[in-house]
């Protein structure tokens, strides 16, 4: 669905390559060297794809989705969007829109008059940016609204202006910066459930940011998860979570984190639903790993069972070990005495004790 | 939907289009350059606009009699040799010193006696809420629209009933009423920014609320006290008509009303000690007034947007 | 009294320094005893002197009526006074936003030189007025002005422009004084204001597209109004009741053209001695003050936004 227009071009075909945003070797560097916001990135969309950078605060997300917008020029590599470099080129050139954290709505002006502004700024003429804007507003159902300021409504209203406000100049990319982190708790997941719904309507590529993994992995095609300034792993949520790339992505991602044990010269990984008691694993499929374990707590959470225990066999020092038990396994799971737990071979993964990079799998019993 | 990029200059770019994006990327860069170069101009012309009368003081007051009273001379240059005359004329000859020392005890007292008055009020506005603190900031806006202009002439007759007529004190007694408004009104909203919590945390801790105001507020407040020190300084070295109407003999003179009025006699201008004068006084309040600046500043918006 | 701390006080007693009420009461006291003691009562003695005939040689308070009130109002000394404070403030505040508002939006961006050029912007208003007017005096004196001489050496002029020896000229003199004077002021508040935009909005506008003009125009213009508005208050308060330049430069003339409320009030009182007329053309400096200080603060209670 695109904005009215006078004549719409086909869709498909030549057009898609323009909506394709590309970034090959990025960097940003401040303080002449001395900090690195973003250390060399090469990531590239595909059309229509809604892309998350998810990292913790300064590992360079915002950073490089400013320089995508223009908003800051990088210190070496290029921006390409619709298959051309952009470097030099104004945010407003670019064909781009933005949505900010704080969602940066013009205060002093009415909600038609925020939409309205990008419009005027493009020189169009008084009836066709009415047209637009009461398109935009009527698609993102703030129309009842349109006179109100922005400090008469609420957080989620302010965000379906600012959402307004970004596709009434019909962009080929969509630049979020964490635009549901000022919301209540509650309001965030029906928001994501209608951001999502919202960009597979009008099928624009969007850049998303976010440091929340939760959202990240249920708004995102494909995820780069970044670390200080560097893309850790890029792939789907599925990838992202199964077969993180390094220590970082796989303690990142998944709540709570992958269990890491230390063996000397590299680290066992395993996500905590895949380790129950023994009963509740059934050996067909590969090879199982059966080891003792220590409980020391558990605690109900949303109908799950987290057990923190000691793995003493496993790791050097005891490895401490959380197990997500679903409701749907009712084995009796006791904290005062040893249990035998166990884990399918498949689901181990080995990372180097070094780098914490992941490395194929090593023999596991001592 | 693309606009043309060469008709407005907010439209996008067809980015498939090469040429168009180089096109684009230059115009960008020659409107940087273009608008590096009126930043620069403006910056100049406002910098020779606000210190050129200065600079010209500053040579006029070593240029020898001669040099200046020539009206075919070029006033920046020194035609004659530069003589230090006239500075000496300042120092030893009149009473420049005198004045000097006069404004700046009466400035140092007058800010402390600022501070001193002021402080307490402000946090008395800013925190204890009484029902007459609204009506009392008004209060004391509506002082600023009784200038001394208009009260000179009956605080003459009561500086006379103090018994402080001609006499410096006179000004210390007075120049508060022109520093305290200004200065609760900077220190009221800079205190509104420090949260509430901490001198509730000192309370609970065992302080009085006098004392979690001496102890904690104070310190906390420091910025803000830096911008009225500055500020009520300014305002007393600055002051002229209560100068003017107060004091008549020399010894009590300040800068303010003392260079105008002694380095005229009759007829007769001492233009190289006066522009002296002029430089010796501006240049150090301006070195210090743009140290501060960034802390004036802060005091001073907080004070703005909340008061 | 002590204030120091106490780890259980056993005696809950309340002390002064805990009684809120009469801590207030007591913080208060002394810039209340201040605003009254020289500033309330000084206000109604001026009242008094006018309705009075007290001179410098006659200092008893005796009433006369509305006999001053009359000669004031019918004379045009008076009355050029009374004009040129109100048209003086009107030019020179005009002038001082615009201005401040280019030298605003050009100090908040970052440049080679920034200290040394705000120093330089700020140099007038931190200089005692007295002392900045001296220094004009001589720029703009009727034979050696320094200003004159670069008008001739460019060609511009034959003889001198007499600045304080022609009415209309002796006029713009003062205002350009005034401007020259508060610009600085009035270019540091605005800064504070345009500082305080978040940079949200900043990165908005511009990926939003809008040019400099429409920038300046539609957002940084209406999202400083408020604070413009207390440049402006401040600037006018400080033109408005300032006697200091007319003083020194013309004294209020040729001819009494450039004479303003507080100069002529000083004249007539200190001056001339006569307290009572003095007392009364002051007078007039407060309705006009009241009357600019609600428009302003009027027109700035319906933009309140932030």
């Amino acid at each position: 669905m695109r904005a009215p227009d006078t004549e719409s071009p086909p869709e498909g075909g030549g057009l898609s390559m323009a909506h394709v945003v590309e970034v090959r070797g990025l960097k940003k560097h401040f303080e002449a060297g001395d900090v690195r916001a973003v250390d060399g990135v090469d990531v590239a969309t595909s059309p229509g794809e809604y892309l998350v950078l998810l990292g913790p605060s300064g590992c360079g997300k915002t950073t490089l989705l400013r320089i995508i917008a223009g908003l800051e020029d990088p210190t070496e590599g290029e921006v390409l969007i619709g298959g051309n470099v952009v470097n030099g080129l104004p945010p407003r050139a670019r064909g781009i829109a933005m949505v900010f954290q704080s969602y940066a709505l013009y205060p002093h002006k009415s909600v038609l008059d925020n939409i309205d502004f990008p419009l005027k700024a493009a020189g169009l003429d008084p009836q066709e940016r009415r047209k637009k804007a009461e398109w935009a507003a009527k698609l993102l159902g703030i129309d009842q609204l349109l006179h109100r300021k922005p400090r008469n409504l609420s957080g989620g209203e302010r965000q379906r202006v600012a959402l307004a406000r970004a596709i009434v100049r019909d962009p080929s990319v969509f630049l979020l910066d964490e635009p549901l982190s000022n919301l209540d708790a509650k309001l965030r997941t029906s928001a994501r459930d209608e951001l999502k719904q919202f960009q597979e309507r009008l099928g624009t590529t969007t850049i998303y940011v976010t440091h929340d993994q939760v959202e990240a992995m249920g708004l995102g095609d494909r995820i780069a998860v970044m670390f200080q300034g560097k893309v850790r792993q890029l792939g789907p949520p599925k990838e992202v979570y199964s077969d993180p790339a390094d220590t970082f992505v796989a303690t990142f991602i998944g709540s709570p984190p992958m269990n890491l044990i230390d063996r000397g010269d590299h680290l066992l990984g395993f996500r905590p639903e895949n380790f129950l008691p023994v009963d509740a694993i059934n050996g067909r499929g590969g090879n199982v790993l059966e080891v003792d374990v220590q409980v020391h707590r558990i605690e109900y959470l949303s109908g799950d069972r987290h057990v923190y225990a000691t793995v003493p066999s496993l790791g050097r020092d005891g490895a401490h070990i959380i197990a997500r038990i679903p409701p749907t396994v009712d084995v009796p799971v006791f904290d005062d005495r040893d249990q035998r737990f166990a884990i399918h071979e498949r689901d181990l993964r080995f990372f180097d004790g070094n780098t914490g990079e992941r490395v194929p799998p090593r023999p596991v019993r001592s | 939907m693309t606009v043309d990029a060469g008709k407005f200059s907010g439209g996008m770019v067809d980015l498939t289009n090469k040429d168009e994006v180089d096109r684009r990327r230059r115009q960008r860069r020659r409107r940087a350059r273009g608008g590096r170069a009126v930043l620069y101009g403006t910056a100049l012309a406002a910098a020779l606009a606000g210190a050129g009368p200065f600079v010209w003081s500053t040579i006029t007051s070593f240029k020898a009699n001669p040099d200046l009273y020539t009206k075919a001379n070029n006033p920046f240059i020194f035609n004659l040799p530069p003589t230090l005359d006239h500075w000496r004329l300042l120092f030893y000859e009149s009473e420049f010193l005198t004045f000097a020392w006069n404004t700046l005890w009466v400035g140092i007292v007058v800010v402390a006696i600022t501070l001193v008055i002021g402080l307490p009020a402000a946090y008395a506005l800013a925190r204890l809420d009484m029902k007459w603190s609204g009506p009392l900031g008004i209060a004391i806006f509506f002082v600023y629209l009784i200038p001394p202009t208009l009260l000179f002439i009956p605080l003459t007759r009561v500086v006379g009933n103090f018994g402080l007529l001609n006499n410096t004190w006179s000004m210390v007694l007075v120049y508060p009423t022109i520093t305290i408004p200004v200065s609760v009104w900077l220190l009221t909203g800079y205190l509104k920014g420090i949260p509430k919590d901490i001198e509730e945390q000192a309370m609970v801790d065992g302080y009085s609320r006098l004392g979690a105001f001496l102890h904690i507020v104070v310190p906390l407040t420091f910025p803000g006290i830096v911008a009225v020190i500055v500020f009520a300084f300014t305002l007393s070295a600055h002051e002229f008509i209560y100068a003017l109407a107060f004091v008549s003999s020399t010894a009590e003179k300040t800068i303010s009303v003392g260079v105008p009025t002694e380095l005229i006699r009759g007829d007769v201008f001492y233009w190289q000690s006066l522009q002296a004068a002029v430089v010796i006084v501006a240049l150090p309040i301006a070195l210090v007034f743009n140290v501060l600046l960034q802390r004036f500043i802060a005091g001073f918006t907080m004070g703005a947007v909340k008061g | 009294m002590s204030a120091g701390v106490s780890t259980w006080d056993r005696r809950p007693k309340r002390k002064l320094a805990d009684r809120d009420d009469l801590l207030a009461k007591l913080f208060m006291l002394p810039t209340a005893v201040y605003i009254i003691g020289l500033v309330a009562l000084p206000f109604f003695l001026a009242l008094l002197f006018s309705f009075s005939d007290v001179t410098t040689g006659n200092p008893s308070l005796d009433f006369v009526g509305l006999r001053q009130w009359r000669t004031i109002l019918s004379s045009s000394v008076f009355w050029t006074s009374f004009w040129n404070t109100i048209i003086f403030t009107g030019i020179s505040m005009v002038l001082i936003v615009v201005i401040a508002h280019i030298l605003a939006t050009v100090l908040v961006k970052d440049f080679k030189g920034k200290w040394f050029v705000r120093f330089c912007v700020l140099l007038p208003w931190t200089t005692p007025v007295s002392l900045a007017a001296v220094s004009w005096l001589w720029l703009l004196n009727s034979i050696f002005s320094p200003i004159d001489w670069v008008l001739r050496w460019f060609g511009f002029i034959e003889s001198n422009m007499y600045y304080l020896g022609r009415p209309v000229l002796a006029m713009g003199s003062i205002i350009a004084v005034h401007v020259w004077r508060i610009v600085p002021l009035a270019t540091v508040i605005i800064m504070a204001g345009l500082m305080a935009i978040p940079s949200d909005i900043e990165d908005a506008v511009e990926v939003d597209g809008a040019g400099f003009w429409r920038k300046l125009w539609e957002i940084d213009i209406p999202l400083t109004l408020p604070i413009t508005a207390v440049a402006v208050l401040f600037g006018a308060i400080l033109t408005f009741a300032d006697m200091t330049v007319v003083f020194i430069l013309t004294r209020g003339g040729p001819t009494q053209s450039t004479q303003v409320l507080s100069s002529w009030a000083f004249f007539k009182g200190i001056e001339g001695g006569d307290l009572a007329q003095g007392a009364a053309i002051a007078l007039f400096l407060f309705p006009l003050l009241l009357a600019a200080a609600i428009v302003i603060l009027r027109a700035v209670r319906h933009r309140e936004v932030m």
